[in-house]
């Protein structure tokens, strides 16, 4: 079967054959990264040949200028994570069959990663953030006796397994919304990776990680969007990780940040009225004593109110909130 | 067609435009809106982060709320679809999880036995209204208006709990409806991107970056307004639209659409009636562009 690959090239020396034409420039906010030129092969392989099949034909028997990082073959070394289609994927994962666009499949490097040379994307990033979670146990005291084992329930390590699947191929932080407006976010990769050295139970710094992770571009800036879960070529899911860091960092009291307030006033306003009070959650979000960050939301507030958006100031009630409240009652939690 | 009408806070709130146009594109349409007033809030994902019990039982009141219906269960926000299919995906896969909810509800007087289908209105029109059916509501055609589709996050990932999987072409309504509707749909890469709205009050100047830039790249590519089917996705674009060109020192000025806004001005309703007079960003230089005043 004949494919046709459109690969995305770039090399620091500017040289590039005739046929490489440039594309269109990417949108905000990587509208300055470095410009590519396409160029186009056409290859002939089985029906079930994967992206990296058809980029190593290109190598060896097209143009041996083409640069790739690639090693396993078999989706566990992490090396060939690049866009296909405009999507983090593992080139070697990805049926080419399935990633037919326009009669073609494009290949390139993620504009949100700086690029080496070709498709070998600058992987620096990725790795700065995941140094920065601590990715190793810290110890407990030793036991006295050295032929003493620590031993660690097996339901314990069956929670982690999700997260220790985790190949660092950083194809959820391609992709992450949060990570590409804000470069200092740690990310989904990391702070899946961190949720592995805090659920386990052999790990001396679990509350310490969960202060640091509270802090500003951590697990309070990811938004939400479920791209990590999408991309993530092994099912690591590592949104469902910050979610599960998040409550245990609420649990472990660290509550002064903007988003366990959000949650809090969430609860309560639910809890009241069976819905949302949207007038009064974002300034019980910011914080009142918080009169910076309340001043900017203000501008906002008064054009939705001119356009007649503001809320009831009256929150009305749903009928039957009774029933809603006998249930805050009884699983309520720290919403009770 | 007979459904338990989830209208979500939003749409009760500070969009209060959206409540208004679902209601009047459902007589065209032949809904049978039943509305749940007594069903709670879903939580938006923020009660599910913290307490999974406690937002499993809302949703659950909810989802058996529909069940005693008869009906499925039609949204018309992107988000509530979202919470809702997640707790619905595991309530209906996990026997655990919904004896423990019905344990809860049970003391309301409720049971929910697993059956409710849980629809956002977009793919209703697709799936179960039929697109002859929105074809004959048309009395006027969009001719000449670029429309850049804006789905919400939740709508959209994750793929299984959403049904994607099995309906990947779930993708592509919006796209198909524009153009139904006799616009043009703008192609664009933040179509399926995030509006920022969840980090709005964590770290506004990214989020409002976000919903930003995305405007700007669809007017970049030609279009006159986004439609979208989540009002959360319309605060961020639409409410905090000139803030966040502030914040990214552009000027903006592209009108958001909720989706039963653009049915509605297809089917041949008033701006007025559609509340489109309604928005931060005035809606009035798109409207003349298919010959309506607002």
């Amino acid at each position: 079967m004949q494919f046709t690959i459109e690969v995305g090239r770039y090399n620091p020396e500017g040289t590039y054959s005739d046929d490489a034409v440039a594309g269109e420039p990417f949108p905000a906010p990587w509208d300055k990264a470095l410009p590519r030129r396409y160029q186009s092969f056409k290859v002939d392989l089985p029906e079930h040949a994967v992206v990296l099949d058809a980029l190593i034909a290109i190598r060896e028997y097209q143009d041996e200028s083409l640069a790739v990082r690639c090693a396993c073959r078999s989706a566990i070394c992490g090396s060939c994570a690049m866009w296909v289609n405009g999507h983090a994927h593992l080139a070697c994962k990805s049926k080419l069959s399935q990633f037919i666009k326009d009669g073609k499949t494009r290949v390139e490097t993620p504009p949100s990663m700086p690029v080496i040379r070709d498709l070998v994307a600058d992987m620096t990033p990725f790795w700065e953030k995941h140094l920065k979670v601590k990715p190793w146990l810290e110890n407990k005291p030793l036991p006295k006796d050295p032929m003493e084992e620590y031993t660690v329930p097996n339901a314990a390590m069956e929670e982690l397994i999700q997260e220790v699947i985790c190949i660092s191929c950083g194809a959820c932080l391609m992709d992450c919304e949060s990570f590409a407006v804000n470069p200092d976010f740690l990310g989904p990769q990391a702070l899946a990776k961190a949720y592995r050295y805090v659920g386990d139970p052999r790990d001396a710094e679990h509350k310490e990680r969960l202060g640091r992770l509270s802090e500003r571009d951590g697990i309070w800036d990811c938004t939400h969007c479920y791209e990590c879960v999408q991309q993530c070529p092994k099912g690591v899911a590592p949104l469902e990780q910050i979610l599960k860091l998040r409550k245990l960092a609420v649990d472990a009291g660290f509550t002064g940040n903007p988003g366990t307030r959000h949650a809090d006033a969430f609860g309560e306003s639910v809890k009241h009225s069976g819905r949302l009070n949207e007038l009064t959650l974002m300034p019980k979000s910011v914080g009142f004593f918080n009169v910076i960050d309340q001043l900017k939301t203000l501008p906002s507030a008064f054009n939705m109110a001119r356009a007649g958006k503001l809320p009831p100031i009256i929150h009305k009630k749903i009928p039957g909130v009774n029933r809603i409240k006998a249930i805050f009652d009884r699983v309520g939690g720290r919403f009770k | 067609m007979k459904v338990a009408f989830y209208p979500g806070c939003v749409s009760k709130g500070a969009c209060p435009e959206l409540y208004a146009s679902a209601m009047a594109i459902a007589e065209p349409l032949g809904l049978e809106l039943n509305e749940l007033t007594e069903a709670p809030c879903t939580g938006a994902g923020v009660l599910s982060e913290q307490n999974t019990e406690l937002a499993d039982s809302l949703n659950g009141l909810t989802l058996a709320m529909a069940e005693d219906i008869g009906a499925d269960l039609m949204t018309i926000c992107s988000t509530c679809q979202g919470v809702l299919s997640n707790h619905n995906y595991h309530l209906q896969r996990d026997e655990q999880r919904l004896g423990k909810v019905n344990a809860v509800i049970g003391d309301q007087g409720f049971r929910y036995r697993g059956t409710t289908k849980v629809k956002h209105l977009l793919w209703m029109l697709v799936e179960d209204i039929g697109l002859d059916r929105v074809r004959a509501a048309i009395k006027r055609k969009l001719t000449g208006l670029k429309v850049a589709p804006f789905y919400g996050c939740y709508i959209l990932r994750p793929a299984e709990y959403l049904g994607l999987i099995e309906r990947p072409e779930r993708k592509t309504y919006l796209e198909e409806l524009i153009a139904l509707l006799g616009a043009e749909p703008v192609e664009y890469r933040g179509s399926t991107k995030c509006c920022g709205f969840p980090m709005l009050t964590f770290n506004r100047d990214k989020s409002l970056a976000m919903a930003g830039n995305h405007i700007l790249e669809a007017k970049d590519k030609g279009a006159d307004v986004l439609v979208t089917p989540c009002p959360l996705c319309h605060l961020n674009l639409d409410g905090q639209q000139p803030d966040a060109a502030r914040v990214l020192n552009a000027k903006i000025d592209v009108p958001i659409f909720h989706l039963p806004q653009l049915l509605g001005l297809a089917f041949g309703m008033s701006p007025s009636e559609l509340r489109l007079d309604h928005h931060v960003v005035p809606t009035k230089g798109a409207l003349e562009r298919v010959e309506l005043k607002v």
